[in-house]
């Protein structure tokens, strides 16, 4: 006998639960759920508020890939599309939208990766709230950080001397279709920031990703010069067909075709990747 | 074998177990976190779980709150099963580990706040309850800075308003005072007792034989991933030694006159006395403060100058000595035990 134990007491008498409270009184309530999605939604607009830095992308890179591709490339491209600067301005904004949504969802695969490293996250896991809220509530920030991102980006558009060719409709239509799609590119990084050990590698990896996606695409520049397993490449790619139907949204053109397409990735992703990220999440250990 | 009481205060609470774990496993790859753990907390009583490092205390605090499932086995906690509802089960636990676990950017205040609108408090009653903490844990003043620029040990106490704002029935406490200073330490001590006053059952991890003594009642040693004994916290030291009596002589030549005396007055339970030259220290086991006293006392009568008197605890390491050095059927079921 290797142990003394003490008076034995027979297993699960008088402690367990009536077969009763089995599993519905478990259930978190719709209501108490939005309420904390939105308690963790406020943990996260406080971390920026005491981190300001963090918003930098969101403020910056609209304002740098503007300046950027519409000096250096702007004149030339413009030209081989039969106007200038301006023609090329009009082309970029909408496709630069549907990137900014990409670049801003990186964020939140390092951001649960980092979360994940520290204790807080371990004080969530054994808290009577759905798991998922954890993660819903940081993609609801992400998306606010992406409309910033968004608003800067028009405003440099404006400011530059874009012209929007449809009705504010349309503009709507764009930035709607471009946070739907963002939002189920975050699923793929909440599962990449929930599967690798860093953060520095979920940023690596997802620049390993976006890049091939972002320029191979008709983001920066139309396809038609591209040589044809490219133009494959590009017709499949969904950063395309988003691009394409932002533009088509905003400066008018065929619709129909990309906005299916992007609302199909959309769908795919988000039921694909969301199912899988929370499960991940709930397995970690 | 040691033999089993009950302590007072638990007949007094009756026998209702808080927690129940039975023949709990959890492997990681090859090794065995937890290999057939079986353990009773009863209600409003601290168990204390001792064991060194790696020995599974934390693989069974995370088994117990739901972060991981047990691969075999299985443990109710007030009343709910960890692995058929876990829902439940978080409801009723509240739980500090060794990592603080709260939300370094934010401020205590805030901190405290967010959990209780995460447990459905209402607004107000959220406030209320992050200031009452607040105040009880003597964070008050420190409830606007971000937790990050909290101290160890202010980091720790809020960890732990944290983890009562639930008002939870078992609260697990995963060494709760590893790394802290020992002034730190009594501050996190005494707040657990207060707890415990107020009617908490809880579980505790320790490696350290003193926390163990100031807190729990009943204590389970732990060694890679098995029970390797069980009793009242009072049963264990006897049976471990108690604490030694180290007392240095005035003058370093006497010291083996002073075992002499000691070994010869064949005082009540004072089992032995031995000279530690190296040190200048006379060590004498004793199970009480009666025979402390005793102790001092025959040598102030013979006449023996005393330079200095101090009491210590058994280490872990002499406790698991002591527990596994004379129970054969320990080490032939797990050879390495020895070595440890």
């Amino acid at each position: 006998m290797s142990t003394t134990t003490l008076t034995p007491t027979p297993t699960g008498a008088g402690t367990s639960a009536p077969s009763a409270k089995l599993h519905d009184e478990g259930r978190i309530g719709l209501r108490n759920n939005l309420r904390h999605i939105g308690a963790l939604v406020r943990r996260n607009l406080l971390q920026i508020k005491k981190d300001p830095e963090s918003m930098f992308d969101a403020l910056l890179m609209p304002v740098i890939f503007t300046l950027l591709f519409v000096y250096v490339f702007g004149g030339s491209v413009g030209g081989s599309m039969g106007g200038g600067r301006q023609e090329y301005l009009n082309y970029l904004i909408p496709g630069l939208m549907a990137m900014m949504g990409m670049n801003i969802a990186m964020a939140v695969g390092s951001g649960v990766n980092d979360d994940f490293r520290k204790g807080v996250m371990d004080r969530f896991r054994t808290m009577p709230i759905a798991r998922s809220s954890v993660l819903i509530a940081k993609i609801v920030v992400e998306l606010g950080r992406m409309m910033v991102a968004t608003l800067i980006l028009l405003a440099m558009g404006f400011a530059l001397g874009m012209e929007l060719q449809e009705s504010v409709l349309g503009l709507i239509g764009a930035i709607a279709l471009s946070a739907a799609f963002g939002a189920a590119i975050m699923w793929i990084f909440i599962l990449l920031g929930l599967t690798m050990k860093t953060a520095q590698a979920v940023q690596g990896m997802g620049m390993l990703v976006l890049m091939p996606l972002q320029f191979g695409s008709s983001i920066f520049a139309p396809t038609q010069t591209m040589p044809g397993w490219l133009q494959t490449f590009t017709d499949y790619n969904p950063l395309s067909n988003l691009a394409d139907a932002a533009r088509a949204l905003m400066m008018g053109g065929p619709l129909a075709h990309s906005v299916w397409v992007t609302l199909g990735w959309t769908v795919v992703i988000t039921a694909v990747m969301a199912p899988l990220a929370v499960a991940k999440f709930r397995k970690k250990s | 074998m040691v033999c089993m009481t009950r302590n007072d205060k638990n007949l007094i609470r009756g026998g209702t177990n808080a927690v129940e774990v039975r023949g709990l496993v959890k492997h990681y790859g090859t090794t065995k976190a937890l290999d057939g753990v079986d353990l009773d907390v009863r209600e409003g009583t601290v168990l204390g779980v001792l064991g060194p490092n790696g020995a599974g205390k934390t693989t069974l605090v995370r088994c117990l709150s739901t972060l991981i499932q047990p691969d075999a086995g299985h443990a109710v906690v007030a009343g709910y099963d960890v692995v058929k509802q876990p829902r439940q089960l978080r409801r009723t636990i509240g739980l500090t580990g060794q990592y603080a676990s709260v939300d370094e950017k934010l401020s205590g205040w805030e901190n405290l706040y967010m959990i209780g609108r995460l447990l459905d408090l209402p607004r107000k009653k959220a406030r209320a309850r992050a200031d009452e903490l607040l105040e009880r844990f003597s964070l008050t003043d420190a409830a606007k800075k971000a937790a990050m620029d909290y101290s160890g040990g202010m980091r720790r106490r809020l960890d732990l308003a944290a983890s009562m704002i639930g008002s939870p029935a078992v609260l697990y406490l995963d060494e709760p005072t590893t790394g802290l200073d020992p002034r730190t330490r009594n501050e996190v001590w005494d707040e657990v007792q207060r707890m415990v006053a107020e009617g908490a059952t809880v579980l505790l991890t320790t490696q350290y034989m003193e926390e163990a003594e100031q807190l729990a009642s009943e204590l389970t040693v732990i060694d890679r991933g098995r029970i390797i004994a069980r009793g009242g916290v009072d049963e264990l030291k006897a049976k471990v030694g108690g604490r030694t009596l180290q007392i240095r002589p005035s003058d370093p030549a006497e010291l083996a006159a002073m075992a002499q005396a000691v070994r010869e007055a064949g005082l009540d339970g004072v089992a032995g006395a031995q000279a530690v030259p190296d040190e200048g220290l006379l060590h004498v086991p004793i199970l009480s403060d009666e025979q402390l006293t005793a102790v001092i006392g025959l040598l102030g009568t013979r006449g023996f100058s005393l330079a200095h008197v101090a009491t210590a605890l058994p280490s872990l390491d002499e406790v698991f000595l002591a527990i596994t050095g004379d129970k054969a059927t320990v080490t032939d079921t797990n050879p390495q035990e020895v070595a440890a």
